[in-house]
């Protein structure tokens, strides 16, 4: 076949995945049509894969060259794709759903690695075009620090890495290095240096930065960190498309670091902090170490399971507020048999769902749906907050600092200003906790002190499973 | 300063694409439940598996006498499909579970 022709073949395939990207995206922000939104992506995805490897052809101011690759490496291609395909296939299936966010995590830091390596072959073809160097130079970076930030988030939500670590004025530290890594990639580029070493350093040196950037950064925003991240690595891809002058990178990542650049402000909002917040100042830092924490008034009231079964039993309505705790202790299936043992008895059960519950935003919709909760039971803060007075009990199991009043009413705390679910306001509240540790933020609750709270300690999964069989006897 | 307004000049139809992709990106974004911001991300990030077509050129440039560069060749076409195939199978498993029942 005519050289011209096969490339025009590539480019018509590129233009269809481009196409099937922006619909992929589209169709997933509606809960109908996502699941195939991502089927069509993922068919675009192999489309521009196939026939990346299949044409091979060039295009230069002569006209149109067929490039001849051997045959060995046509079969390096294929066993590094069966093997990346095996792996994260089953990786993919095999992870529980409650580990969705560091598998996340990880996937993303693959693609930045892609990235990275891209930009250490890719230098030394291109030593004399100024252009192709920015764009090899900047997705090397950017690619690194996406790698190493997303295995750091990886061990903080897996609990590996549990505390923020901060080195004394880390933010001093990180932005000295942060320009250090850019300015070393504008020497890469301008100085007309050929060293490998030098490459290689700049590779560590961004690497290490990575690290720097998200280390000192709490757990609870590790959501927000992982989508910065993640437009991170869609702006690595767009260099590489700029690079090869290939359209379909280009969508793919340009899209990605915009769609993720938006995503990360609107969690931030859902926050109600500033990301510079987050990544600067983050929680329980510095600026909160004035505020001594609430002032307790009141003890903490004891409540057996016994007791709760009848509290639950004969209420009218009841709201459950899932957290984290939920997720870790894997409550989703019993809290499920619970609500509708308590539907069939008459009473109202409704979830209210935090935006930042859990570890990434609509984490608590997928561990729920998993357990076949009804999507209508699953009502969002705005439209749950003025149901709490008409509320009986709210069972909050395993969700801290989303219930906090502080957040209200203490100006030092360091979540003051984030909206919160007005739980204080039903008649009684059942909270579910392991043990009296702070959540994720580190702070004290003063719900846990309101005369109308009682604590059911223990693990969510096995105490719900005791109330379960409580109520069952009545 | 020539240099670079030339250098724009010459790049204009990337740079006219560039800025209509991240509007495209904005937009077809904006609106999405707090529910589906999971799912969404997941599935952004399987997009960006796209630089699996970069390891890919770079394979098939390669010096095949050159067994560092196949060797990061192979390793960054295995870490793309990783986030490809990872990023679109984990997006349809947490999707699955919003289907109507």
């Amino acid at each position: 076949m005519q050289p011209e022709f096969l490339y025009s073949l590539r480019t018509i395939a590129y233009i269809i995945a481009s196409a099937t990207f922006i619909i992929g995206l589209k169709r997933m922000g509606n809960a109908k049509t996502a699941r195939n939104g991502n089927l069509i992506a993922a068919v675009g995805m192999t489309l521009a894969i196939i026939a990346s490897i299949f044409i091979h052809v060039n295009k230069t101011p002569e006209g149109y060259e067929t490039v001849e690759t051997p045959g060995f490496i046509y079969t390096l291609i294929f066993a590094a794709i069966v093997i990346g395909t095996v792996i994260g296939w089953l990786t993919a299936k095999k992870v529980q759903m409650t580990k969705m966010p560091e598998l996340v995590s990880m996937f993303n830091g693959m693609g930045g690695a892609c990235a990275a390596l891209i930009g250490l072959m890719e230098f030394h073809h291109n030593l004399n075009n100024t252009g192709a160097l920015i764009a090899i130079i900047l997705g090397l970076i950017i690619g690194s620090v996406s790698f190493s930030g997303s295995i750091i988030a990886f061990l903080k939500l897996n609990g590996t890495m549990n505390k923020p670590i901060r080195l004394p004025s880390y933010n001093i530290i990180n932005t000295v290095v942060m320009i250090g890594v850019f300015a070393f990639g504008a020497h890469m580029i301008f100085s007309g240096t050929q060293s490998t070493t030098l490459l290689y350093l700049l590779f560590a040196s961004a690497l290490v930065y990575g690290i720097l950037f998200t280390i000192p950064i709490g757990g609870a925003d590790m959501p927000v960190v992982i989508s910065l991240l993640n437009s991170f690595t869609g702006l690595a891809a767009a260099f590489g498309g700029f690079l090869y002058d290939n359209k379909v990178m280009l969508t793919g990542g340009i899209l990605v670091g915009s769609a993720g650049t938006l995503l990360t402000l609107v969690m931030c909002k859902a926050m109600n902090r500033p990301l510079s917040n987050v990544i600067f100042g983050a929680f329980g830092g510095d600026s909160a170490a004035g505020g001594n924490g609430p002032d307790v008034k009141g003890s903490i009231k004891d409540m057996s399971v016994a007791d709760v079964a009848v509290l639950l039993n004969y209420s009218k309505k009841v709201v459950i507020v899932p957290g984290y705790g939920l997720a870790v202790a894997q409550a989703q299936h019993i809290i499920h048999e619970l609500e509708v043992l308590l539907e069939e008895r008459g009473v109202e059960v409704k979830y209210a769902i935090h935006p930042v519950a859990g570890r990434m935003p609509g984490h608590m919709n997928v561990l729920l749906a998993e357990s076949n909760v009804d999507y209508g039971k699953l009502v969002e803060m705005d439209d749950i907050n003025p149901e709490f007075e008409q509320t009986d009990v709210v069972l909050v199991v395993g969700a801290n600092d989303v219930v906090n009043p502080a957040a209200k009413t203490d100006p030092s705390s360091p979540i003051y200003g984030m909206p919160i679910l007005e739980v204080d306001k039903a008649k009684h509240i059942i909270v579910n906790k392991r043990s009296m540790n702070a959540g994720y933020a580190g702070i004290d609750n003063l719900l846990f002190y309101d005369p109308k709270t009682s604590m059911l300690f223990g693990d969510a999964k096995k105490v719900l499973t005791e109330v379960v069989a409580e109520l069952k006897t009545m | 300063m020539t240099e670079i307004i030339n250098f724009i000049g010459n790049h204009q139809e990337i740079i006219f694409f560039i800025i209509l992709s991240v509007f495209v990106g904005v937009e077809v974004i904006g609106g999405v439940p707090t529910v589906l911001h999971t799912p969404l991300m997941s599935g952004a990030n399987a997009i960006h598996g796209v630089v699996i077509v970069g390891a890919i050129i770079v394979m098939l440039n390669a010096d095949p006498g050159d067994y560092l560069a196949l060797t990061l060749g192979f390793l960054a076409v295995v870490l793309g499909t990783l986030n490809v195939v990872g990023g679109f199978v984990v997006t349809d498993r947490m999707l699955e579970m919003f289907k109507k029942k």
